[in-house]
């Protein structure tokens, strides 16, 4: 009986977050439709949704396995740069732009899952910061390799090569450049794509969360060795949740990649894995709602600080200070909770809440 | 829990009002507009930032004298893009809601690679002052250079070499995820090639790995290039100089637009940079009246000497200004009118600004003026 | 010949790695935080050094005791305003008001002190030590990194294994609640940490920028990461470790650049440090911790 109604609640908070997801889409469809969206917000709709995305797979490794993660962003890119070489080929027998799309998604997925699983089974035997550092380490390394990949196509088909130049191709055209990065990228991502890959992302986080596996990858997070001790295999659950996470990374990248004429691999280094990081932690270890809503805040708020021009982020940097602060310093908590009582909200079940990092 | 509420709530809220704040602008045109909108992005923050804040100050001299020429009034802004191509459209975005009618792309090549395919899909014309990779301009043919662009300097480097006789081996070393320098290199080493000189080392380095030289170093001495060619920027070179000197290998350099403003760095000893050769549009030393004038301005309000970019984004607007004057452009006009006018007017008149006389504009948009081979010779730069 | 030569560079460019590194393993140690504005406090300790010596012709020792004086008054306050309210937090929450911090001090520094390029005047002076006839040259700037390195070490573990401020710092480090029942002053123990560390940034940061004169509002962002590299390579939290772990990052990534590819070398780099960590998870020196039942 106490499970049911524990289940009931946590199927509840998860359709307040698909409903909130599907509100914001309607409200900006809407805004859409009657013009009154400015190009700036426009614009920025697209990478919100790659950016949620990232952020939901990101909590999945960090809040759900509870590994840090500081390598996000190369499975980003493998997804990213795979998926537009894929859809530049497909584009040349199909001329739906959508199911290009789709396809592209699915090679870019399938490919930040292969290089999650060839980072995944040397690295998740650490843990704590020696896997955050390694994480990194491939994060770099995925950079590296990327940034000296040259890729052509022509009539004869694909064509690769490392480091130099040395492409032998009869007319055709350069898919990847080297450090020039993808150059003419078909922009076939919209924002009701983005919409869609937002919504089965979320699906199956959920599903998975509350499935045995999920279960099972939560009692890892929060005791290894009590979870050892009644038979869950360690490696191979730790491997499930990161791959999972790794392929929704790369079909996010695809998804950002194609709303660009260009991209350039060191887009993808350590600095866009912290700022995925940022998002996740902010919006709280765990909670995909907490995610998806700093991903869009923290992306829309360096637009709306344009007005203070050069002192721009360092008001960004401030912000974001006084924010960890604010929902972590105990003396402010409760200054907040109490006002909180106030308003008497009913207490939300949110899996995940008190995960260590 | 409950504090986690707040927050969302708060952050939900704070994201509503960051909507309703941005529906404001929608592109409305102002009826009684007195000057043309111009807007660029640039690297404002981060590690680029120095050429964004050039081409920012550079511009805004430039549209203070023209507005007190009479004519065709400007109003000029420029938005941050931290030297990222994502960004740089939110940039874009953020001056077209601010009314932008002409644009000066971007400050530097990938990002401009982006701005400039916004451009071609909007129909504002851009003119820009740096970004200088053939991508920019590529299949766009409202975008326009006011640069060299990098297969110009790369093939006019080699010429320049093999004309002169410079160098019978000649070492390159260049900045693997820099689009500029990788970009001149190429080029570079195609020409170099065909005129038959003899490239014996070629190495590279990153922004992560920007401050060790002495394997790159090593290599070109063990491999006897008596010219060495760095398509990159000044403050790299710097540092290739002064490593060059400690380890005693003093080849001749050979250096791109990209190097000038080595001599202005505060604290550089000059004498490291003695001997080294450039091709650039521009240099801050040279005594004809507008340079002077312009270079005295700039350190009047900047403290600082202007570099090459500062000076390309000045002449953007003076061209703009020109065509806007050919062309009897008014404020009121839309964007796309402007945008048939300017591409008229680019590809047919001649323009004379600080860096380079007598310039015309190709109709792909690249830009044709002669770069000037200067040597520096007693921390001067001097015609070669 | 070639080798001896790029063993020395790779010295050279490690014991710059190694001075950062201790800094950052010093803080890690005590209080269990990757300070990831520790490359972004070195940057400052170069600038006030640079402005000390070149602009105001202050001698180049004064400079380096002003830049620490600063840096450490820096130090305390970022971790009084920033650090010490998350003190009770998840160790991710201050990472992140770290990394904001490190945001914040690169955006200041630009804008006070403007982002072109300023050459940094070497403290320790231009020359090498010459062998072998002048065809191998150990610049002065090295020497003097790897000797003020090795003070630093020395002193630290002096510091940490035998005073008495040191015993409470490693019975924080161990164990901050059961240190807090012996009546050790939590807080100040990790305030001083900081003040220490960030002393030590303002040596890194003349050194880094006497060897690399290059001064940027970014000059300390990558040397930080390939720092924080190097003393997880050595073991984080081990003193001798950062040492040798800088030093060998430094070796490893010029012979990488100068044996397979520069290309690829920081990838190689990047993929020696994961190998070492399989093969030793914890680092070099790193030491072993039981897991609890």
């Amino acid at each position: 009986m106490n499970y049911l109604k524990n289940m009931n609640k946590t199927t509840r908070s998860n359709m307040v977050t698909y409903l909130m997801v599907i509100v914001a889409f309607v409200i900006v469809q809407g805004m859409i439709a009657t013009g009154s969206i400015s190009s700036s917000l426009k614009g920025q709709l697209v990478p919100i949704c790659a950016y949620v995305v990232m952020a939901i797979s990101l909590n999945l490794t960090v809040g759900i396995l509870g590994e840090l993660s500081l390598g996000h962003a190369g499975f980003m890119s493998a997804g990213a740069f795979s998926g537009v070489v894929a859809a530049q080929c497909f584009s040349q027998n199909i001329d739906n732009p959508v199911i290009v799309l789709i396809l592209a998604m699915i090679v870019g997925g399938i490919v930040a899952a292969i290089v999650g699983v060839l980072v995944g089974v040397p690295v998740l035997r650490l843990s704590g910061d020696y896997l955050a550092i390694v994480t990194l380490a491939f994060g770099e390394i995925i950079k590296g390799i990327v940034m000296n990949l040259y890729v052509g196509l022509d009539a004869a088909g694909l064509h690769f090569c490392m480091i130099k130049n040395t492409l032998e191709m009869d007319g055709g055209k350069m898919l990847i450049n080297g450090p020039m990065g993808l150059i003419g990228v078909p922009r076939i991502a919209t924002f009701v794509m983005g919409f869609v890959l937002v919504m089965v992302c979320l699906f199956v986080i959920f599903n998975l969360v509350n499935s045995k596996s999920g279960r099972a990858i939560m009692a890892l997070r929060d005791n290894k060795i009590a979870a050892q001790s009644v038979g869950i295999n360690v490696t191979s659950y730790k491997l499930m949740a990161f791959v999972i996470s790794a392929a929704m990374a790369g079909m996010a990248g695809v998804l950002f990649a194609t709303n660009f004429s260009t991209v350039v691999a060191s887009k993808f280094d350590i600095n866009t894995s912290i700022l995925v990081l940022v998002f996740v932690v902010l919006g709280g270890l765990g909670s995909m709602r907490g995610s998806i809503i700093a991903a869009t805040v923290l992306t829309v708020l360096p637009e709306m600080l344009r007005e203070f021009s050069e002192y721009r982020m360092l008001v960004y940097a401030i912000v974001l200070i006084v924010m960890m602060i604010a929902t972590n310093n105990a003396t402010v908590k409760n200054a907040l909770d109490g006002f909180a009582r106030k308003f008497s909200f009913k207490k939300k079940s949110e899996k995940g809440e008190n995960a260590n990092g | 829990m409950k504090m986690k509420k707040v927050i969302a709530t708060a952050m939900v809220g704070f994201m509503a009002m960051g909507m309703l704040a941005g529906c404001g602008g929608g592109g409305a045109k102002d009826d009684a507009a007195t000057a043309i909108k111009v807007g660029g992005t640039g690297p404002l923050t981060g590690g680029a930032a120095i050429y964004g804040l050039a081409v920012q100050r550079g511009a805004e001299i430039a549209v203070e004298e023209v507005n007190a020429l009479g004519g065709v009034q400007f109003e000029f802004k420029m938005e941050d893009d931290a030297h990222d191509a994502e960004k740089a459209v939110n940039a874009y975005n953020a001056l077209k809601d601010w009314g932008m009618q002409i644009s000066l792309g971007s400050v530097t090549s990938t990002p401009g690679t982006a701005t400039a395919a916004e451009n071609d899909n909007d129909r504002i014309f851009a003119l820009t002052p740096s970004a200088s990779a053939t991508t920019v301009t590529e299949g766009h043919d409202n975008v326009f250079q006011m640069c060299f662009a990098d297969p110009n300097q790369g093939s006019a480097s080699a010429q320049y070499i093999a004309d002169q006789q410079l160098a019978t081996k000649v070492g390159v070393i260049y900045k693997n995820d820099d689009v500029y320098s990788s970009g001149i290199y190429e080029t570079f080493a195609t020409r170099a090639n065909e005129l038959g000189l003899n490239i014996v080392s070629t190495t590279t380095f990153t922004t992560d790995s920007q401050n060790d030289f002495t394997v790159q170093l090593q290599d070109a001495k063990n491999a006897g290039a008596d010219l060495l060619f760095l398509p990159m920027y000044y403050d790299a070179a710097s540092l290739i100089l002064s490593q060059a000197n400690d380890m005693g290998y003093a080849p001749k350099f050979f250096g791109v637009d990209g190097m000038d403003g080595i001599l202005t760095m505060e604290g550089f000893n000059a004498e490291l940079a003695e001997g080294v050769m450039l091709l650039t549009p521009f240099s801050a030393d040279a005594d004809d009246e507008r340079t002077k004038a312009f270079v005295a301005k700039y350190q009047e309000l900047h403290g600082e000497v202007p570099n090459q970019f500062a000076a390309d984004a000045y002449d953007c607007i003076y061209a703009l200004y020109q065509a806007c004057e050919n062309a009897g452009a008014t404020a009121d006009m839309t964007a796309e009118e402007l945008n048939d006018l300017m591409m008229k007017e680019f590809t047919s008149m001649t323009f004379d600004g600080l860096t380079g006389t007598g310039a015309t504009w190709t109709a792909e948009g690249q830009v044709n003026k002669a770069p000037k081979g200067m040597v520096i010779q007693n921390g001067v730069y001097v015609g070669m | 010949m070639e080798f001896l030569f790029n063993l020395i560079s790779g010295i050279s460019l490690g014991s710059i790695y190694a001075i950062i590194a201790l800094g950052y393993t010093m803080v890690y140690g005590i209080a269990k935080m990757l300070n990831f504005a520790h490359g972004d406090v070195i940057m400052v300790g170069a600038y006030i050094c640079f402005f000390a010596t070149t602009r105001y012709g202050l001698n180049p020792l004064l400079g380096v005791l002003l830049s620490m004086v600063v840096c450490t008054m820096l130090g305390i306050i970022i971790e009084r305003l920033a650090y010490k309210p998350l003190r009770q937090a998840p160790a991710l929450a201050v990472l992140i008001t770290a990394i904001g911090m490190s945001y914040f001090l690169q955006n200041s520094a630009q804008l006070l002190w403007s982002s072109s390029p300023k050459v940094f005047q070497s403290v320790v002076g231009k020359g090498s030590i010459k062998l072998f006839d002048g065809a191998l040259s150990i610049s002065f700037v090295t020497v003097v990194t790897i000797l003020v390195c090795v003070i630093i070490m020395i002193a630290l573990v002096t510091f940490v294994n035998k005073t008495r401020i040191g015993k409470s710092m490693r019975a924080v480090s161990e164990d901050k609640g059961a240190a807090q029942l012996m009546g050790i002053n939590v807080n100040s123990t990790i305030s001083l940490t900081f003040a220490i560390g960030s002393a030590l940034a303002a040596i890194a940061g003349v050194l880094l920028c006497s060897a690399y004169p290059n001064l940027v509002p970014t000059t300390g962002a990558m040397p930080g990461i390939k720092a924080f590299t190097a003393a997880v390579f050595g073991g984080i939290g081990s003193i001798p470790g950062a040492l040798i772990g800088g030093i060998l990052l430094g070796i490893i990534e010029i012979f990488a650049k100068a044996y397979i590819s520069t290309q690829l070398s920081d990838a190689i780099v990047f993929a020696v440090l994961i190998v070492v960590l399989l093969v030793k998870p914890t680092g070099l020196l790193g030491k072993k911790v039981s897991e609890k039942v």
